[in-house]
This record gives structure tokens, C-alpha cells and sequence, in this order.
């Protein structure tokens, strides 16, 4: 109703709404009978095409009481519901609160089956198929949009399948991820490197996965490297994950393993910056999901890298 | 001024009456009548009745024979199981029984009517229960003109008792189509019954009551759309009910022993049995009339008298409006049956039914839909190979599980990554979400046409193909 700033048209759709059902009781009160001269004739008097008659065939009574009926009817729902301009009604039914009812009778059905696995351990969790068949289900409703259906992310959004991990791949490290999010963020390192300083970091990065490099360019890299990446990184290079600093020595490459994606990361830096529109952070779901619902897809998560199974039934 | 004042004088002159545009309905009291058709109506209120109160007790590989599931959206008819998915059968069925009404009005008018309506059959078992307790007619008559008296309650509350419990029956038989009916009878049996089930049968029951008990032939004639289009269907070769009126009139009464053409009289006797036994409550001697539900029983009743009168039967029959005009004999008659509307009725109701059938029992067990990932539309893997996902929502419509393997065409060196093959239970849903790959430079950026195959390991006919598209950037 915030189009209309005065209370003007609740009163303008409430008076014509009355209005029209106080006429159509006496258009029908009105209309179960007329006056005729002279007696009673076999036809209704209407006349078409000159010599067309229509018989007087009378409706049984209760016909028009069908027609009273409605417009009780329609009275008690006005009193009982909205409809009456601003009128709430006395059965005080929103559609905000018969979502709220619906809500909380889903919760009281599947209440008892999320705090079933709630009390169970991740891994245990797991291990159960309907466990797992739930997991899929909010899965493919709340991640696979940015991590895929089957879990394999995408340019940006981590691979959840392949047994390496950001922040740790126990079963609690994972429900802590989805429960708080995570925002891990690689600074831009361009104008600190310049140019020339990114590319041979660059290439030492591509030489600790295997990949191909120029060694000249990998060999100067590598002292940058040990003072401005190896304090997230490790000096090996083998990530840290209480920080989220991936593993760069797995050929496991979230934003891309190619030289010129590598570059564009040190030199933009990764996650939500300045430099990287559109970027985005992992969101916490504790709010959204509640902690029941989080803990069977932690399990399911794990379940991802951990066994294979391939689907499990929707219904 | 002149002239109003003439016009207010004429309307005191005439008066004016207030005539009543609705009206009490008058009871009718149908007299029972035996007969031919009336033999014909009693088999076919059994054969219907048999299959709508028996067909839910039936039982097909441990489950209810027919059952609609409505909260599983499966629908079980013996060896089928329809999914929501296929409606189009519904639509056919629908499709098949207009055009079948159409081609029986065609040919023999309100067939449909007279014999197997719902409304017609639970009418004529409530009066057969009403003439049991109450009698015929005109004891039926005597006892709603008599005082309220002991036996005057009595009779009507076995009537109504009566009603009732079949009412009940009909409705908890109803409700049988859609929850088991063992486990209906279970709940009803310990008061366990849940809010819509009690509806339900409150509310079928109690439309049996009222349409059966109370409403009778105002349903036909005030409600049915039907009657008031099954007009459109006849033309002047329908059969349809007719009094011989060039034979029956000039109507009159006479003794048995009276010669009619001496007399100057037709065969008609004026005995009114014609309009005692028929449930609407029109004389069918006035001709075709939207009221008459072509239930035969003027034709049994005239019969009757005919017989006891000598005369040959058929006063009243079913026949034309040329057959009665041109004055010809069965075969004529017969012959016009074979006229275009009939014959193009009947060859849309064969192609139909032929395609139905066809399609039924072509039918494959298995549907399949591809849904791509959006958000992603193409993910580079290790060495520059290319990965699409997709979720494919495999149906297993039998009730048997089954094992399928997955296979994707359309690209050279495209292949599933990870497991091939999906196990499915018995009639059930399930989304598998699938990857599909391709080597690195195998095919130029851009969209590419590919197609998935669902193949049964264990029955080869057992194939659904679904189209999608693989993206390569």
C-alpha cells in the first residue's frame, strides 16, 4: 500500500464492494418475479427476430436460493478475511503467516530426522545413504550454483571432489566453512613485483607444479617468491591452510593454470578487492540453513572426496 | 402530455399480477416398471456399480489393483504406472469419451443418459430402496399426502437410513481410488481417519444423497450441460424415444372388447401409465423434449398396456424422425445409421483410440531430462580438457529397479568422467548429476549439439534419448 499514502481508496474499494452486494441481493430479490397484465402468459415476453417467444419455464426455488447462498457467502469471508480495503479481518490470516504455519509444520515433519543425524558424527553421517540423499538434495538446492552439481566447482568456486582443500578437509573443518563462510583473499601484487618481477614469479609458480617455464625467469622468481609469497604460501609453496593459501604444487588450480592466468592473479590479486569486480567470498549459511541442515552437508561434502557413490534416490 | 396520460390510464387498466420467474419443484413419483429396456437399465446399473464398489479390492503384484496416489503423483492401473507426465493419457481418455458420446447420441440419442450416467444409476437404486420400504406409487403418493404419523416416520427413516449407508459406502468406495482402501477401512474402523479422507467421504456421500435422494432428474434438467448440448448431435435420423402419434391418435378410452377404427379411435388408450413411469415427468406423447433422458421406461410401460389391449407393441419405440414420417421398417432405418456425421464420428474415435493404444503400448518405462548447469557453462581441467555438467533426472516408471548406463554422442572423444552407470529403485525419481568431458582443441568454441542415451542394462527396448548442448569457450 505504499503507493497510496491516504487511507482515500481503502474506503473507495470498501464502499464500492458493499455497495455492489447490497444491489445484487436486490437485483435478485427484484428479479424472482415480475408484474404482468392481465394473468399469467405462457411466455417471458421477450420477442426476437420478430417472432421468436421464450417459454416461461421456471427455475425450482432453491435455484435462487443458490444465489442468496453466495452472497452470504461472500459476507462472511469479507468479515473473516481481507478484502474490505484495509479491513484485516477477524480470522487474521496473512499469507506471510499461513507461509510461517506451513514452515514450521515442514520443521516439525523433518525436525525429528535432521536431529537424528545432528547427534550422529560427520563421518558416520556420511557413511548413511539417506543421509546423503538429503545432502545431495539441499546441495544441488544451496551450493551447486557456484560449485556445480557434482560438486567440481568452477573458475573461482573451489573443486569440491578432488581430495585437495583450501581451509582443511576434515569433516569439521568443512561445516565450519559453510557455516561461516570463508573469505580468504589474495592481495594484488603487481605494483609491488612490477612487471617484470610478476612474470618471473609467474613462471617459478608454473615450474613448482611441473608446468612448462622459462628456468631463467623461474630461478630469478623464486627469491621474490621466498620474501613477499612464501609468507602465505610456505617457502615450499605448499599453502597454509589456516589462512586458505592454496597448495601450488598440486597442478590444482582454482582460477586457472595457464601463465596469463597466473599473472592476471598476482598481478589483481584474488577474492572480493578493488581490482576483481564481481568477485565473490563463500557465504555463511548458519542464518540461512540453521546448523542441522549444515551439519548433513558437511557430510555430504566429505562424502564427495571420500567415496563415490554416484546419486542416490531423489524420493 | 397528452398521450402519458393515456398510457397512465391503460396501466390502471389492465391489471397487473406478480408472476413467479421461480417455483416450487412438484415431486414425481415414478411407477415401477418391468421390461425389456428395463431389464437392459438393471444389468448395466450392476455391471457399473460392480466395477466402481469392487475394482478398489482388487489386488495387482502386492498393491491396490487401481489406486491414484495423488501425494506421490503416481497413478496405478494394474500393470501401468502414470507419472504426472503422462497426462496426455488422461487428455486422450477425455478425449475418447466425448467422442464416443457424441457417436452414441448420434446413432441412438441419450443412450448415455438412460443407462450408464452416474446420475441415472444411483437415482434408480435409490428408488428401487424407496419402493421397498415405502411401495409404489400411489401408496408412495398416499403416505407424503397422509399425516405425520408413527409409521409415516418410520418408513422415512428407514429410507433415509437406507440412503445414507449406501451414501457412506459410495463415498468411503471413492476415497478407496485414492488411499489404499485396507488401510482406509483400518482408519475408519478405529475412528483414525485424517481431515481430508472424513471430507471426502462426507462430501461424495452427501452428494449422493442429495443428487440420488433429493435432486433426481433436476440435475438433468436444470445442471447437466450436457442435455442442453447433446442437441447440437442430433438431426431427424437420430433414434430417439417417439410416441406413433399417426397410430395413437385420436386417443381415447375403450373397452378391450371395443373395435378402435369403429369407434374412430387411434391405438393410444389415454392411460397414462406413459407419464406415471417417467422419471423426469413429461409426456412423451407431446414429442421430443429436452426433459426426456431416453430412459425407455415409456416404452416398457405402453408395452405392457398394448399387450393387455391386443395390440401389437411399439406404440411408443425407439425410432427416427424420417423413419416415423416416411413410415419405413428396421432396415430403412437401419440403413441411415451409415450417414456421414455417424461415419465421421467414428473414424475420429478409431484414429484416436488406434493412436492411444499404440502409444500405450509403445510406451518406454524411462524418461529423461537434461538440465545443464548454469552458472558454469564450461570448466577447464587439468591438461586443457574441457568438463560440462549436467543433472540428468532419470524416471524409472515400472516397478521393478533398474540399471542404466549413461552415454553422451555428439563430439568426438566426448565421454563421462567418473561412473557411467546409475542404479534406479522401482517407480522412482532420481537426479544423478553427470560430467561430461572432451580433450583439450577437440572442437571449436562455442555451443555444440550432443545427445545423452539412458539405456536399461537389463532390457534392451528400455532406451530414452534426450538432447542437450556442450559448451566449449
Amino acid at each position: 500500500m505504499s503507493d497510496f499514502t491516504g487511507s482515500f481508496w481503502d474506503y473507495y474499494v470498501g464502499i464500492i464492494t458493499l455497495v455492489s452486494i447490497v444491489a445484487c441481493a436486490v437485483l435478485l430479490k427484484t428479479m424472482s418475479s415480475r408484474r404482468v397484465p392481465g394473468g399469467t402468459s405462457e411466455t417471458t415476453g421477450h420477442t426476437w427476430d420478430e417472432d421468436l417467444g421464450e417459454f416461461n419455464n421456471p427455475l425450482p426455488r432453491w435455484w435462487i436460493w443458490l444465489f442468496y447462498i453466495t452472497i452470504v457467502f461472500g459476507v462472511v469471508y469479507l468479515l473473516l478475511y481481507p478484502g474490505l480495503g484495509s479491513y484485516a479481518g477477524s480470522a487474521k490470516w496473512t499469507s506471510k503467516g499461513e507461509y510461517e504455519a506451513e514452515v514450521k509444520q515442514a520443521n516439525a515433519q523433518y525436525g525429528p530426522l535432521y536431529e537424528k543425524y545432528a547427534a550422529q558424527d560427520l563421518k558416520q553421517v556420511a557413511a548413511d545413504p539417506q543421509a546423503r540423499a538429503i545432502g545431495q538434495k539441499l546441495f544441488l538446492n544451496h551450493c551447486a550454483q557456484c560449485h556445480a552439481s557434482d560438486g567440481g566447482g568452477s573458475k573461482g568456486f573451489p573443486n569440491l571432489t578432488d581430495g585437495d582443500w583450501l581451509y582443511g578437509g576434515d569433516p569439521e573443518t568443512i561445516k565450519a566453512s559453510i557455516m561461516n563462510g570463508r573469505n580468504g583473499v589474495m592481495p594484488p601484487l603487481g605494483p609491488v613485483l612490477g612487471e617484470a618481477g610478476t612474470q618471473d614469479a609467474a613462471n617459478y609458480v608454473l615450474s613448482l607444479s611441473g608446468r612448462k617455464h622459462d628456468p631463467a625467469r623461474a630461478a630469478r622468481g623464486k627469491e621474490k617468491f621466498a620474501t613477499i609469497c612464501a609468507a602465505c604460501h610456505g617457502a615450499d609453496g605448499k599453502g597454509n591452510q589456516t589462512l586458505g593459501a592454496p597448495n601450488l604444487t598440486d597442478n590444482i588450480w582454482e582460477y586457472g593454470g595457464s601463465e596469463a592466468d597466473i599473472l592476471e592473479t598476482i598481478t589483481k590479486g584474488r577474492g572480493v578487492n578493488a581490482l576483481t569486480p564481481g568477485a565473490s567470498a563463500m557465504p555463511a549459511h548458519k542464518d540461512s540453513l540453521g546448523e542441522a541442515k549444515v551439519h548433513i552437508l558437511a557430510a555430504y561434502v566429505y562424502s564427495l572426496s571420500n567415496s563415490q557413490p554416484v546419486a542416490s534416490p531423489a524420493r | 402530455m397528452n398521450d402519458s396520460l393515456k398510457n397512465r390510464e391503460l396501466r390502471k387498466a389492465d391489471d397487473l399480477i406478480e408472476e413467479a420467474l421461480y417455483e416450487v419443484r412438484e415431486k414425481i413419483y415414478p411407477r415401477a416398471v418391468g421390461g425389456w429396456f428395463a431389464g437392459w437399465r438393471v444389468a448395466l446399473v450392476l455391471a457399473t456399480q460392480i466395477v466402481f464398489y469392487g475394482m478398489p479390492w482388487l489386488s495387482w503384484n502386492a498393491r491396490q489393483a487401481v489406486l491414484f496416489d495423488i501425494a506421490a503423483r503416481k497413478f496405478y492401473v494394474f500393470g501401468l504406472v502414470l507419472w504426472p507426465q503422462d497426462f496426455i493419457y488422461l487428455a486422450l481418455l477425455l478425449v475418447i469419451s466425448a467422442l464416443s458420446l457424441f457417436l452414441f447420441t448420434a446413432v441412438a440419442g441419450r443412450l448415455w443418459c438412460g443407462y450408464a450416467c452416474p446420475q441415472t444409476v444411483y437415482t434408480e437404486v435409490f428408488m428401487w430402496i424407496e419402493r421397498k420400504v415405502e411401495g409404489d406409487r400411489p401408496l408412495r403418493i398416499k403416505l407424503d399426502r397422509g399425516p405425520l404419523g408413527l409409521k409415516k416416520l418410520v418408513l422415512k427413516a428407514v429410507k433415509h437410513g437406507l440412503w445414507i449407508a449406501l451414501s457412506l459406502w459410495t463415498g468411503f468406495t471413492f476415497v478407496g481410488y485414492f488411499t489404499p482402501i485396507g488401510e482406509l477401512a483400518r482408519e475408519v474402523a478405529t475412528l483414525g481417519l485424517g481431515p481430508w479422507e472424513s471430507f471426502w467421504i462426507l462430501f461424495y456421500g452427501l452428494a449422493t444423497y442429495g443428487n440420488a435422494g433429493w435432486m433426481r432428474e433436476q440435475v438433468c434438467i436444470y445442471m447437466c450441460p450436457y442435455a442442453r448440448f447433446q442437441s447440437a448431435m442430433f438431426d431427424t435420423d437420430t433414434l430417439v424415444i417417439t410416441y406413433d402419434g399417426a397410430r395413437g391418435e385420436p386417443r381415447g378410452g375403450r373397452s378391450r372388447s371395443t373395435d378402435p377404427k369403429a369407434a374412430g379411435l387411434g391405438d393410444c388408450v389415454d392411460c397414462g401409465i406413459c407419464v406415471q413411469v417417467c422419471p423426469t415427468g413429461i409426456d412423451i406423447r407431446k414429442g421430443l423434449q429436452y426433459e426426456c433422458i431416453g430412459c425407455a421406461a415409456c416404452i416398457d410401460g405402453c408395452n405392457q398396456v398394448m399387450e393387455k389391449m391386443n395390440y401389437a407393441p411399439g406404440l411408443i419405440r425407439y425410432s427416427t424422425e424420417n423413419a416415423l414420417r416416411e413410415g419405413w421398417n428396421f432396415g430403412q432405418m437401419a440403413k441411415r445409421a451409415f450417414r456421414p456425421r455417424v461415419l465421421a464420428y467414428t473414424a475420429i474415435l478409431a484414429v484416436i483410440v488406434a493412436a492411444a493404444g499404440v502409444s500405450l503400448a509403445l510406451r518406454v518405462p524411462l524418461k529423461v531430462d537434461v538440465i545443464r548447469d548454469r552458472p558454469s557453462l564450461a570448466r577447464e581441467v587439468g591438461g586443457g580438457a574441457i568438463e560440462n555438467v549436467y543433472r540428468l533426472q532419470i524416471m524409472n516408471t515400472e516397478e521393478i529397479p533398474h540399471r542404466y548406463r549413461i552415454e553422451a554422442a555428439g563430439i568426438p572423444t566426448l565421454a563421462i568422467a567418473g561412473s557411467d552407470s546409475v542404479e534406479v529403485p522401482a517407480a522412482t525419481t532420481l537426479m544423478a548429476p553427470v560430467r561430461l568431458r572432451i580433450e583439450a582443441d577437440e572442437a571449436r568454441p562455442g555451443s555444440h549439439r550432443i545427445e545423452f542415451r539412458v539405456k536399461a542394462l537389463d532390457a534392451s527396448r528400455i532406451e530414452a534419448r534426450e538432447r542437450s548442448t556442450f559448451v566449449v569457450r
